[in-house]
């Protein structure tokens, strides 16, 4: 479950502040996050990662408070925790798609790396149709594909949350759809908490809630 | 941080990006190998160089430069340096202080120097034949290894010694010698040089000839024969030799004092310390002449040597700094154009200090691979140098 009260954050020098009074999403949601460009969204990401630390208010993550946590303790929270999936396909170039999947458990002793580890990315990549280009590199695969590769980087240390910045951003009408598919069907059999920032209003009834951020904002400003 | 997985991306990333970290590699390998084998093969020729001149006692020559004088004496260089007369080399075997060795090198049969000199010059420089016999009789000739394998030479064959000017008819020609043994490689100017005794150089040069003896000439080419002075004049049909043979060797004969025949150079090697003195004494008394150590001609040579090398050695050290700043730059500013990679390894959980150690462990592994690489090459140049410098410095 993720809550926060009275949460406020702005950039240091900046006018820009996020203010949130109230929000809750329960455990095992598949939340949608709306709103317009610059009101926050992918800052709500960042807060509730533990990248940035609140100015004031409480932010409990599954149970843990990241504001309060050590730099190392965020940071091995953020790894067991949390699964992101970034807005651009954001793959090693050098790495093929098999390493750059098996990424998390390469760069963090926290993950401890075994043979599930290969057979996990075999399966993801299986249900999420690009079993037969994991020995390639980034450049070798259409953006779908890539990103669909950047989900399975996401799911491979099985988190409890997912958090998706915009993951069909840069994708046409079918492969939005199938990629939505393959976060929410991933979710569900995790158990995980889907959390997706989206622009497309068609991809919203696929969710169990849609937040709206600047609607949210406005409440806590009255 | 996972150190496992820091060395598996470090290495990834070098392998992926082949061509950065081959020119990087390649960069910093000159860097270590440049100086150090410079080092090296200046150390080689200098060893080579001092050995020769240090097996040499003195030379003797004419007043002169010193410094060409061991080169025509050692090396069969400088032909042009000034001629002492043979008188001088006779004087000091004479009077019993030294063993003295006429050196004339002057002439050459195509680019191989033809050395005038004696026997004992062969049992002084060590010098082995291999196929054939020694020096026996006028226009024979024992040739050096490189000579012999370069021109294709075997006992038995001819050399014929190349004229200095084409038009000067009474002035050195051609002359067919002989070739009666062939020398051991020694890796010294020895290899390339032709043997003949001094007195076959005389005749090179036009101070000795062969040619029908009077009482066997036609008397058509007779002119004037003086039964009181013993002065026969012929005319120029009388035919002179170009080659010395078993059947004409006894009419070959000098004109005037072979005393004053000349010689470049003489080795000098001192019977004792008290003989090595008193020949310093007389030489120094002597202004015509000179008498010097080839050990201490070199080493003031490889002062000046030295003085350059450390003058390249500099320049390389500027260079090579000049080389890891740009490695530095090149590091620093692909770092730059990795932030977005060091973004997503954030992203996805890596520290600071891993990003800093993959960064720190790609540099290191291109100057470690850069160290062993030079140190191959540099054994491997170890192994080879010699010969080639043995190659070059026997001519």
């Amino acid at each position: 479950m993720i809550t926060c009260q009275n949460l406020k954050f702005a950039y240091p020098g900046e006018r820009f502040a996020l203010e949130i009074d109230d929000l809750c999403i329960k455990g095992g949601a598949k939340v949608a996050l709306v709103g317009a460009s610059g009101c926050g969204k992918t800052t709500l990401f960042n807060l509730i990662s533990g990248i940035l630390i609140p100015e004031s208010g409480s932010l409990d993550v599954f149970g843990e408070t990241p504001g309060s946590l050590s730099a190392s303790a965020r940071q091995q929270f953020r790894i067991r925790t949390i699964g992101m999936v970034p807005q651009n396909f954001e793959l090693l170039d050098y790495l093929t798609i098999r390493e750059n999947i098996e990424l998390p458990f390469r760069i963090t002793s926290v993950l401890s790396g075994d043979a599930s580890v290969r057979k996990r990315c075999e399966e993801l990549a299986e249900r999420s149709g690009i079993s037969d280009q994991l020995s390639k590199f980034p450049h070798e695969l259409s953006q779908g594909e890539r990103q669909r590769a950047a989900i399975c980087r996401a799911l491979i240390a099985s988190p409890a949350l997912i958090l998706a910045d915009e993951p069909t951003g840069n994708l046409d009408p079918a492969n939005q759809e199938k990629l939505v598919s393959l976060l929410l069907e991933e979710a569900d059999r995790l158990g995980s908490t889907l959390f997706m920032i989206t622009h497309e209003p068609e991809l919203i009834p696929r969710f169990d809630r849609c937040i709206d951020l600047l609607q949210l904002r406005r409440e806590a400003r009255v | 941080m996972n150190f496992r997985g820091l060395l598996y991306l470090g290495a990834r990333y070098l392998t992926r990006h082949k061509a950065r970290t081959l020119i990087l590699v390649s960069a910093f390998t000159l860097v270590w190998l440049l100086p150090s084998l410079i080092a090296m093969v200046v150390g080689q020729v200098e060893n080579r160089i001092r050995a020769r001149a240090g097996e040499t006692p003195f030379l003797l020559g004419k007043s002169g430069s010193a410094l060409e004088l061991v080169f025509n004496g050692l090396y069969f260089t400088k032909p042009e340096i000034q001629v002492l007369p043979f008188r001088e080399v006779e004087a000091v075997q004479a009077d019993d202080l030294a063993t003295a060795i006429p050196i004339y090198s002057r002439f050459t049969a195509g680019k191989n120097r033809i050395v005038g000199t004696s026997i004992d010059y062969f049992s002084f420089r060590g010098l082995e034949i291999v196929s054939g016999r020694q020096l026996l009789r006028l226009g024979d000739c024992v040739v050096g290894a490189k000579t012999a394998e370069e021109n294709g030479i075997v006992v038995g064959d001819a050399v014929i010694s190349s004229p200095e000017t084409l038009f000067d008819l009474g002035g050195v020609y051609p002359l067919k010698m002989k070739v009666v043994g062939v020398l051991a490689r020694s890796g010294t100017p020895d290899d390339s040089a032709i043997f003949v005794d001094v007195k076959t150089c005389w005749i090179i040069e036009g101070l000795g000839h062969g040619h029908d003896g009077a009482d066997q000439l036609d008397p058509d080419k007779l002119l004037k024969s003086d039964g009181e002075t013993g002065v026969i004049r012929v005319n120029a049909a009388v035919e002179e030799y170009n080659e010395i043979t078993e059947t004409n060797a006894a009419n070959f004969h000098f004109h005037g004092d072979t005393g004053d025949h000349p010689v470049t150079a003489a080795v000098l090697i001192p019977h004792g310390v008290k003989e090595q003195a008193l020949l310093k004494g007389a030489m120094a008394a002597d202004k015509s002449l000179q008498m010097v150590s080839p050990s201490e001609e070199m080493d003031e040579l490889f002062e000046t040597v030295f003085s350059v090398q450390q003058i390249v050695l500099w320049i390389l050290f500027a260079v090579g700094v000049a080389t890891v700043l740009i490695g530095v730059l090149v590091f620093l500013l692909s770092n730059r154009l990795r932030k977005d990679e060091f973004r997503q390894l954030k992203m996805l959980g890596a520290d600071v200090s891993t990003m800093r150690a993959l960064v720190v462990y790609e540099a290191v592994f291109v100057i470690l691979v850069s160290l062993l690489l030079s140190g191959a090459l540099l054994f491997l140049f170890s192994l080879v140098t010699p010969g080639i410098v043995r190659s070059v410095l026997a001519g």
